[in-house]
């Protein structure tokens, strides 16, 4: 082999390990998933939504409106009687439609009179998440078209009305059935409110999970590189408070990352809110004192659990290369939650996706703010339990860890082992 | 009084068998030697006194403690140096002793951690960080750092690796001169004359078995050999 043949090997050789491996096939899976996901939303976005109505004024512009609802989407309850609003709500529900809407009496009269006639929506809000929002997307676009057909008609036959009111020639009241509450929103506004919950505080949770997380792998990947580990194994010191030693250290330094980070993202985000301010806290959407602790001890397992996997992770690293490759299952229990909290409600994923989500521990607090605003305690106090049963286990693991030969060992396999062997 | 009572001591990993079942006592205030060629179970051995790996099957007792049950005890009164231990880098020399001496009695903290810096004998240097550190540096950093505890034994493999002569005689004699003081020594090294200029008494382990054990003078005697070394090829070949 010539000389540089023999380089080219030995350098394929050194780059090609698990560290460099792994990543690049992980990557290559969420870009997938990714696409899937986005081809997911084309399809959502092709699809006919599903409307019921009443038409309460039955009349020529009402009608003009209802005839396009009814061939461009499936109409699942309409009427001409008001009485029967909670019927009509009923089987919306039932057929997961979005919207039940109602055109007010008077509607072509108003019109005719320049005043813009009055449709009342209700709507049925599955989740807040981007992905849930599209139907809702969907249903806009379809009263737009309505209204553009009405238009259309006034310019055609009435050129006696107003330009303006022909332009626009109806007025919405939108009222929102979402996780029990009804809120006087359409379901993008209060999308739009629940912004932060949905983006800005998984990106800060994932930040911190993964930086605790690094900090404590390397910091276990250090101890074995500078062989240091053995040394401290042989001190008069228990091994829980090793093991509790660098968790402490290592949330310390990951919360402290945290409020950095917090600092500058908010900034950030700031820089992004031209729109008019809606406050969140007129439709009743706050959170009590009570409520912060609860998310507060909901991070902070979290962050526990995240440090103590992180750490049993590290027990098997063998130097701070190594650490890298088995950082890496941290990376991905933090993102998978992140970007299922920032495009779907958890409400709305499927038994086992759901199953997924709440398995992972680092999903709690991202989801936790946006359950406490609709007073969901319950998905909130059991991810608590499941958080302080996984921390738990995984600190007992780890001390059982520290206490076997594992530490420092490592893996078992013969092949290692007579290398370990040999080396002695 | 026996400091350590290893019986038919076997460690296994997995499948393959690193020691099998070795026994020898040391008494206090001795310095034991375990000799032999690479991958004969020396640093196994020394690992499982240092209550770092568990043992298969077998008994070692320290000081009367059983080394199964009582492992937190032991760490009280002994002090292991690994043969390629390091220090934390980001610490100066003063801050890794008193960081270790922080886990023994508060009361003596200041006195170890002067003793530390005596045996180091680093001068102003003690007070730069682990890192800028020679590898003659670091190692009498941590022989200062296992020295400092006063321990009723200490384990120390292969305690003059990476030191020039001058600093491996120091070292010596320093191990000389703590056993004097009524620390028992357990030691593991290649160098032979350091084992014969040492060691009360050794042990010469191949493939996880005791093979030979006594005096550096009466193995000498026993082998008709001029030193050690020469006893070391004899036996092992």
């Amino acid at each position: 082999m010539s000389s540089f043949g023999n380089i080219v090997k030995k350098e394929i050789k050194e780059l090609l390990t698990p560290a460099t491996i792994i990543p690049i096939f992980v990557i290559a899976i969420i870009f997938g998933s990714i696409g899937t996901s986005m081809e997911g939303i084309q399809e959502e976005f092709e699809e006919i939504p599903t409307v019921g109505y009443i038409n309460e004024d039955n009349s020529s512009f009402s009608n003009i409106f209802t005839s396009y609802l009814e061939n461009n989407s499936e109409v699942v309850f309409n009427s001409t009687d008001i009485n029967e609003k909670e019927e009509g709500l009923e089987q919306v529900k039932e057929k997961e439609g979005n919207v039940l809407i109602i055109i007010k009496q008077n509607f072509s009269e108003n019109i005719l009179k320049d005043i813009p006639g009055k449709i009342d929506l209700y709507w049925i809000m599955k989740g807040a998440g981007i992905f849930d929002t599209i139907s809702s997307e969907v249903v806009e676009k379809l009263i737009s078209a309505g209204t553009r057909e009405i238009s259309k008609n006034i310019i055609e036959t009435n050129t006696t009305v107003n330009a303006t009111i022909a332009l626009n020639p109806t007025s919405r009241i939108d009222t929102t059935f979402f996780k029990d509450r009804e809120i006087g929103l359409s379901p993008g506004t209060i999308a739009g409110m629940l912004a932060s919950q949905s983006t800005f505080i998984p990106i800060i949770i994932m930040m911190l999970i993964i930086f605790s997380g690094q900090m404590i792998i390397s910091s276990m990947a250090l101890e074995k590189e500078n062989k240091t580990l053995e040394t401290l194994l042989t001190l008069p010191v228990k091994r829980t408070s090793i093991v509790a030693g660098k968790i402490t250290a290592s949330a310390i330094i990951g919360l402290l990352f945290a409020v950095v980070y917090m600092s500058g993202m908010s900034v950030y985000f700031q820089g992004f809110q031209f729109s008019e301010q809606i406050n969140i806290a007129q439709y009743g959407l706050t959170l009590t004192s009570g409520e912060f602790i609860l998310i507060g001890i909901s991070l902070f397992l979290t962050l526990i659990c995240a440090l103590a996997l992180s750490m049993l992770l590290g027990t098997f690293a063998k130097n701070y290369k190594s650490a890298q490759t088995l950082h890496f299952p941290i990376v991905m229990f933090a993102m998978i939650p992140m970007f299922a909290t920032m495009f779907v409600d958890f409400d709305t994923l499927p038994l086992a996706l759901k199953s997924i989500i709440f398995a992972i521990p680092f999903s709690h607090p991202m989801m936790a703010p946006r359950a406490l605003l609709f007073n969901d305690y319950t998905l909130v106090i059991s991810g608590i339990i499941y958080t302080s049963i996984f921390a738990i286990v995984t600190i007992s693991i780890i001390v059982w860890v520290f206490k076997t030969d594992r530490l420092l060992t490592g893996s078992v396999r013969k092949k290692r082992l007579l290398k370990f062997k040999r080396q002695r | 009084m026996a400091v350590i009572e290893v019986r038919n001591l076997v460690k296994n990993y997995g499948t393959i068998e690193a020691v099998k079942g070795i026994s020898f006592n040391v008494s206090a205030g001795e310095i034991f030697g375990l000799i032999g060629p690479n991958g004969a179970g020396k640093t196994t051995t020394l690992r499982v006194i240092s209550t770092l790996l568990t043992i298969t099957s077998g008994s070692v007792k320290i000081m009367d403690y059983d080394l199964s049950k009582k492992p937190g005890e032991i760490r009280k009164i002994i002090s292991y140096l690994p043969e390629d231990a390091g220090a934390y880098k980001n610490l100066s020399g003063k801050a890794y002793l008193e960081f270790i001496a922080n886990f023994f009695e508060q009361g003596k903290k200041q006195q170890m951690v002067s003793k530390g810096i005596e045996i180091s004998d680093l001068d102003e240097r003690i007070n730069d960080k682990v890192d800028t550190y020679s590898k003659g540096m670091k190692r009498r950093l941590l022989v200062g750092r296992a020295l400092m505890t006063e321990p009723k034994l200490a384990i120390l493999d292969e305690p003059t690796a990476g030191l020039d002569v001058n600093n491996a005689q120091e070292i010596r004699r320093l191990v000389k001169d703590i056993a004097k003081k009524g620390t028992t020594i357990l030691l593991s090294s290649h160098n032979m004359l350091e084992v014969e200029f040492l060691c009360d008494r050794i042990a010469l382990i191949s493939d996880g078995i005791i093979i030979e054990e006594g005096t550096p003078k009466n193995l000498m005697e026993k082998y008709n050999a001029k030193n050690i070394e020469e006893v070391f090829t004899k036996v092992v070949k």
